[in-house]
């Protein structure tokens, strides 16, 4: 069997100490909480940390919280948390969309929301659903916490705005009336990565777009967001055309690169159908929270 | 590092390295085999054993991180020479072949009727979607979750005696 | 062992013979009891693990162990040079080839075997491996097998004496090739396509692994390993590292899938032989998942270019000229006559005028195998061959796949039935079993929901594959393995108490043995199969034979097993005459007993007359006590069987995903002795089936690298890709076989593949125009096939 190259363990018991951590290791620490994604690379080899802090004893950062004006989800929820919460499902339903074809039931029990957007992994279904949504991020460090965007935080493959000494606490989404969101995956197999996932999220007022949210998985070396494609639907009447023009707009503005799980004008094309299909089930859903 | 995990009931310490894989720690502390590993990579759920009631991959958990945790295997189904029903479904049906992937499935079927005591076809099958059968094809396997169910519905006092 | 005491509602079910049995070896898998290789520990034992090449091709220009031999708990790294010495460097293959245990001089694939670190425990031993300083000089690397005979390719083999190419042996060849080509010249329709078997892999649950325990003062080595043929791997180490036969004793406990996988001798083994009889302390070595896809036997791997051709509405002919891929070492494991394995069972099931075969095999530097996964050597290959290309001819002709096959199937009159290539299939009637698998699949109403969903633009697919299979290798006049012939021993001890155990030489890797041999002696001699104790699995207490792969576990060693009861039988009888005061010939059977013909009431049963046989009474004239037997069973011939399989897939047609929503299998594999059992195999062949044909492939780069070397990317279909499949039957007995049974643990793995890429090309040819595709039928690869792009695979 594969096995981890040495390293030292501590388990964090606040936020506080798990940050006071990560400094004191000065970028040889990381952390961990699910472990399933970590852990295979480190038995693989192709991760080595020297420290790894284990956060799964902060509860504090175990919850999803509704607010009038934004939902918060603390960085240690769990895909099961996710894919089961009744405000997820009423507010923001694209979670369960996604919570559904992440891995398997079993590494969902243990998989972090927090874990998934710090991993980065282009491929990966979260990062897309909160880009989206509009989700920002929170990221505190010794000297406090600042809050960033989505597209300022999964800034490369596997590489996000956290810093050494920094550490996700919490995913704001903002919500607002209208609302509505799916996401939609292609995958090879069940609980594979996606060939090209889709996160989609509408905001309607009187019958038109007030406001959209576009976001791709595995189709380049980071989420995609597609700002055109949003663009083109803020203001207009939902309609099949424009659904299939925002496709087109996917297709085009995504950036695939072929690999195992396919061609390059496969994927483009899944950018397109997806990026429908996910507009289509999310304006349907924004319609029926308005009717 | 010394680490105490309570397995199947029994607090069980072992100085480990960090690093010890919590399959490993297992199966050579206690020296309970029944949990097997397969894949290393997360995708197979041979290893599966519940943490806190919960399945979980062992194979890619630490050990240190289940401190304080109690870890069920399937050593623990059979109770005072009864077995679990899920086992009697396993064996009625024939649900295994080569036994490999079995603990994996017995234990993450269990967590899923202690969860959902009437499943369908297609929870079932959603459930066990991290386990790899490699000899079943799954339909006996399906079917022997559906007959642990029916068993305990009909035998509503039994289960409060485990 | 007698779980159903603990059962809080056994069912009753149990018979004494043939019929739905559960399963006795249940027992200790489902309480997490069974013993599988990594579960065992000697004391002493030590831990190996192996280094492996990062190049597909590349000279070895120095290793450097200093760095890992000073890491505390390393005892040994063993090279190359430290096996030569001990003439372990090369070991021989099944296939008379020979294969670097560790590389010496070059890598000659990506996940070769370079050096084995062996230390205090498995951890340590693998921080050993990035510890060994190897400088290799990389070399062009060959890939695809079609180049790999291009002159100017780069030679694979350079260590062959007289090895000038990369041709891996010559080219062989089976049927009337001129008799083909007049079929063709008659023929008023001729279909050609190429198509690809690609390399796929057995991937069973449990990995290969080892440990082995030499005993310096004694000379004695104890083996344990999970293999599927022990007392043929007994033999190869005797040859290999020049060991006295006798002092080898290999045990194989229980063993976590093999699927063929678990066939051959590997390198790994030899190393920890090697570092056991160096360390003189046991060595266990386990590989790791990757090493298991990256190295063991790989299976199928064949581009074949194949012709068929019709007249008057019946096939008539079949030309294929195939190239295999075998890696770079020759491994594949096949009987020594038959270089290709049973490929030229291609024939399929229908009454070809004349079919004419071809077989190049190449080397590349690519992991060795070719071994039958879930198959009996390369007939998976043929059946998949044949059913496609039968497809591609009723597509040509414009008529129903069925009706074409129907058409041109062997006649139940027919059999005994030689084939044009050479085989004498024993039994069938073919168009029954067909039948009852289209009455199943509701055929007719499933065209019509076709004609309906195309209508509003959904795509569904219906296929049909018909197979008929060759199992239970073979007659020895005809087939032996590195000169061992393939029959199968049994050895059957009746005890004075009535019970029994009997020992066969065939290898459980799931397959139920322990009961479904109960059954055969409870079936013969009326004593209940859970009085009857099956011992497998260990070298020192079984009768020679070859294992169990190649469906051969029924048709050889349970016609071993059933002869000998039945000369317990004849014994019985004499023993019989002497407690009832008659002569043998006045008795007659009857389950359990013998007695007197015209008077029931008087009679002895097999438990009186066993007690009578170890007893003070006296014997029959002239006969020993005891009640036991043995034999070497063997065959005849093969066994034949069949089925007639129905996949149903719906496709998107936007995003291309296939899901197969129905799966009807329908097989004949003769009298049934355990159904759930054999229900139970086929389940399992058919998920097989589906990962092949929409999944499961190892590809590799252009340098050699190998891309599915995790379960990441080496997918095996989960509980969701899989259907409720639906079963059928029909039995038609095997008449040579002493039970009538023919073997059934590969056939749904043979024969799912051919209808789900039918159901495939079914569902998209009207739409799409697609009359060809390989597998895996991956959403990416069946859409480019959808944008008129059949592309073939890596």
């Amino acid at each position: 069997m594969q096995t981890p190259a040495p390293f030292q363990y501590e388990r964090a018991t606040s936020v506080e100490g798990a940050i006071a951590a990560l400094v004191a290791h000065e970028g040889d620490a990381r952390i961990i909480a699910g472990g399933h994604s970590l852990l295979p690379m480190m038995k693989l080899r192709l991760a080595s940390p020297e420290h790894l802090i284990d956060i799964n004893d902060l509860d504090e950062l175990s919850y999803i919280r509704e607010f009038a004006d934004e939902i918060r989800i603390g960085a240690l929820t769990r895909h099961v948390e996710l894919l089961t919460s009744d405000v997820l499902a009423r507010r923001l339903p694209l979670f369960a969309d996604a919570e559904t074809v992440i891995a398997d039931p079993v590494v969902r029990n243990r998989g972090t929301i927090g874990g998934s957007l710090c991993q980065a992994d282009a491929a990966e279904d979260l990062s897309a659903v909160c880009c989206a949504v509009k989700a920002q991020v929170v990221i505190r460090g010794a000297d406090g916490e600042r809050i960033v965007g989505m597209d300022a935080f999964h800034i490369g493959p596997y590489v996000t705005a956290v810093g050494d000494g920094e550490m996700v606490t919490e995913v704001r989404i903002p919500v607002k009336p209208g609302a509505g969101s799916a996401h939609e995956k292609v995958e090879r197999r069940a609980g594979d990565w996606a060939i090209a996932a889709a996160s989609a999220a509408v905001w309607i007022d009187g019958g038109t777009i007030a406001d959209a949210g576009i976001a791709l998985s595995a189709v380049g070396p980071t989420t995609i967001h597609l700002t055109r494609a949003e663009e083109l639907l803020r203001g207009a009447t939902p309609s099949e055309e424009l659904f299939h023009q925002a496709g087109q707009i996917a297709a085009q503005d995504c950036s695939p690169s072929a690999d195992g799980r396919g061609p390059v004008d496969y994927k483009r094309h899944l950018a397109g159908v997806l990026t429908g299909r996910a507009l289509r089930t999310a304006t349907a859903r924004a319609l029926q929270q308005e009717a | 590092m010394h680490v105490t995990i309570t397995i199947n009931g029994q607090p069980v310490s072992r100085d480990v390295e960090p690093r010890m894989l919590l399959v490993h720690f297992i199966r050579e502390t206690p020296g309970l085999t029944g949990t097997h590993w397969g894949c290393d990579t997360s995708n197979c759920g041979a290893c599966v054993v519940l943490m806190d009631g919960q399945p979980i991959k062992s194979c890619t958990t630490l050990a240190a991180m289940c401190e304080g945790h109690e870890i069920r295997t399937v050593e623990s189904l059979e109770v005072a020479g009864r077995l679990d029903p899920i086992q009697q479904g396993f064996h009625e049906l024939h649900a295994l072949h080569c036994g490999f992937c079995t603990p994996g499935m017995l234990m993450t079927s269990r967590a899923l009727l202690d969860e959902n005591p009437d499943p369908t076809e297609h929870e079932i099958r959603t459930a066990i979607s991290g386990a790899i059968c490699r000899c079943t094809g799954y339909k006996n396997i399906v079917g022997a979750v559906r007959w642990a169910a029916e068993y305990e519905a009909a035998n509503p006092r039994e289960q409060e005696v485990r | 062992m007698a779980v159903a005491e603990n059962l809080p509602s056994p069912s009753q079910e149990r018979p004494i013979g043939f019929g739905r049995l559960k399963r006795k070896e249940d027992a200790r898998f489902i309480r997490g009891q069974g013993t599988y290789l990594d579960d065992i520990r000697l004391p002493g034992m030590v831990h190996g693990a192996i280094l492996r090449s990062p190049y597909a091709h590349a000279r070895i220009v120095s290793i450097d162990t200093s760095a890992a031999l000073a890491l505390p708990g390393v005892a040994a790294v063993v090279t190359a040079k430290d096996l030569e010495t001990l003439g372990l460097a090369w070991m021989p293959t099944i296939s008379y080839d020979t294969q670097a245990v560790l590389a010496g001089d070059k890598v000659r694939f990506q996940g070769q075997e370079v050096a084995f670190v062996i230390a205090t425990d498995e951890y340590i031993a693998r921080d050993a491996l990035p510890l060994i300083e190897v400088e290799y000089e990389p070399l062009p690397a060959v890939v695809n097998a079609r180049k790999a005979l291009d002159p100017d390719a780069p030679l694979i083999r350079d260590d062959k004496d007289g090895q000038v190419d990369n041709l891996a042996s010559p080219t062989w060849e089976a049927g009337d090739e001129a008799a083909t080509d007049r079929a063709f010249a008659q023929a008023d329709t001729i279909v050609k396509r190429d198509i690809i078997y690609p390399r796929c892999h057995p991937a069973p649950l449990e990995t290969c692994g080892m440990i082995a325990d030499f005993n310096p003062q004694t000379g004695q080595l104890d083996i344990y390993n999970g293999n599927q043929a022990p007392n043929v791997h007994r033999t190869v180490y005797a040859h290999v590292a020049g060991l006295a036969e006798h002092m080898i004793r290999i045990r194989c406990n229980d063993i976590g899938g093999g699927f063929g996988n678990k066939v051959p001798v590997y390198p790994g083994y030899v190393c920890a032989i090697a570092g056991s009889i160096v360390a003189g302390v046991p060595v266990k070595w386990v590989e790791d998942r990757s090493e298991n896809l990256m190295s063991t036997g790989f299976a199928r791997d064949y581009i074949m270019g194949a012709e068929m051709c019709a007249k008057d509405g019946k096939i008539t002919g079949l030309r294929v000229d195939v190239i295999a891929d075998h890696g770079a070492f020759d491994s594949t494991a096949q009987p020594t006559k038959f270089p290709a394995g049973f490929f030229h069972i291609c024939c399929g099931s229908y009454t070809l005028e004349a079919a004419h075969v071809k077989v190049k095999a190449v080397y590349t530097n690519k992991a060795p195998g070719g071994v039958a996964y879930r198959c009996s050597f390369r007939i998976t290959e043929a059946v998949y061959l044949v059913e496609r290309m039968v497809d591609a001819l009723a597509l040509e002709m414009g008529v129903d796949p069925i009706d074409l096959r129907m058409g041109s199937f062997i006649e139940p009159d027919q059999f005994p039935y030689e084939t044009t290539t050479g085989w004498t299939y024993d039994s069938g009637d073919y168009a029954e079993t067909m039948k009852v698998a289209m009455d199943i699949a509701g055929y007719d109403e499933l065209r019509r929901e076709q004609a309906e969903k195309r209508a509003r633009g959904e795509l569904m697919g219906i296929g049909v594959s018909f197979f008929t299979e060759g199992v239970g290798a073979g007659p020895r006049k005809h087939m032996d393995i590195l000169g061992m012939s393939m029959n199968d021993g049994a050895d059957l001890r009746v005890h004075p108490s009535g019970k029994a155990m009997v020992s066969i030489s065939a290898q459980t890797q799931g397959q139920g043995h322990e009961t479904t041999f109960a059954q055969i002696v409870a079936e013969e001699l009326g004593i209940p199969p859970e009085d009857i104790q099956v011992r497998h699995g260990d070298t020192d207490r079984t009768p020679y034979g070859l294992g169990t792969y190649g469906s051969r576990s029924t048709p050889v060693s349970g016609a071993a097993v059933a002869v000998v009861s039945r000369k317990v039988r004849d014994k019985a009888r004499l023993i019989a005459a002497t407690i009832v005061e008659t002569r043998p010939e006045d008795l007659a059977w009857e389950k359990g007993r013998w007695y007197v013909k015209g008077d029931p009431d008087k009679g002895a049963m097999i438990e009186e007359i066993a007690a009578r046989a170890y007893s003070g009474e006296p014997m029959p004239e002239g006969m020993e006590g005891g009640l036991d037997a043995q034999v070497i069973y063997d065959p005849p011939n093969l066994t034949y069987p069949y089925g007639a399989y129905i996949a149903v897939v719906d496709i998107d047609p936007e995003t291309a995903q296939v899901t197969v929503r129905r799966f009807i299998a329908v097989d004949d594999c003769g009298v049934r002795i355990n159904p759930m059992i054999v229900d139970g195999q086929i389940h399992g062949g058919l998920a097989e089936g589906i990962g092949i044909a929409l999944m499961e492939v190892i590809t590799f780069d252009e340098e050699g690298n190998c891309l599915n070397s995790s379960f990441m990317d080496y997918l095996i279909p989960t509980a969701l890709e899989c259907p409720d499949f639906e079963l059928g039957e029909t039995v038609t007995p095997c008449p040579h076989h002493p039970l009538g049974a023919k073997g059934v643990g590969e056939s749904p793995n043979v024969g799912s593949p051919p209808a789900i890429v039918n159901a495939i090309i079914d569902a998209l040819h009207e739409t799409h125009g697609v009359d060809h595709i390989d597998m895996p039928c991956t959403p990416a690869r069946v859409w480019a096939a959808m944008q008129g792009r059949p592309e073939p695979p890596q």
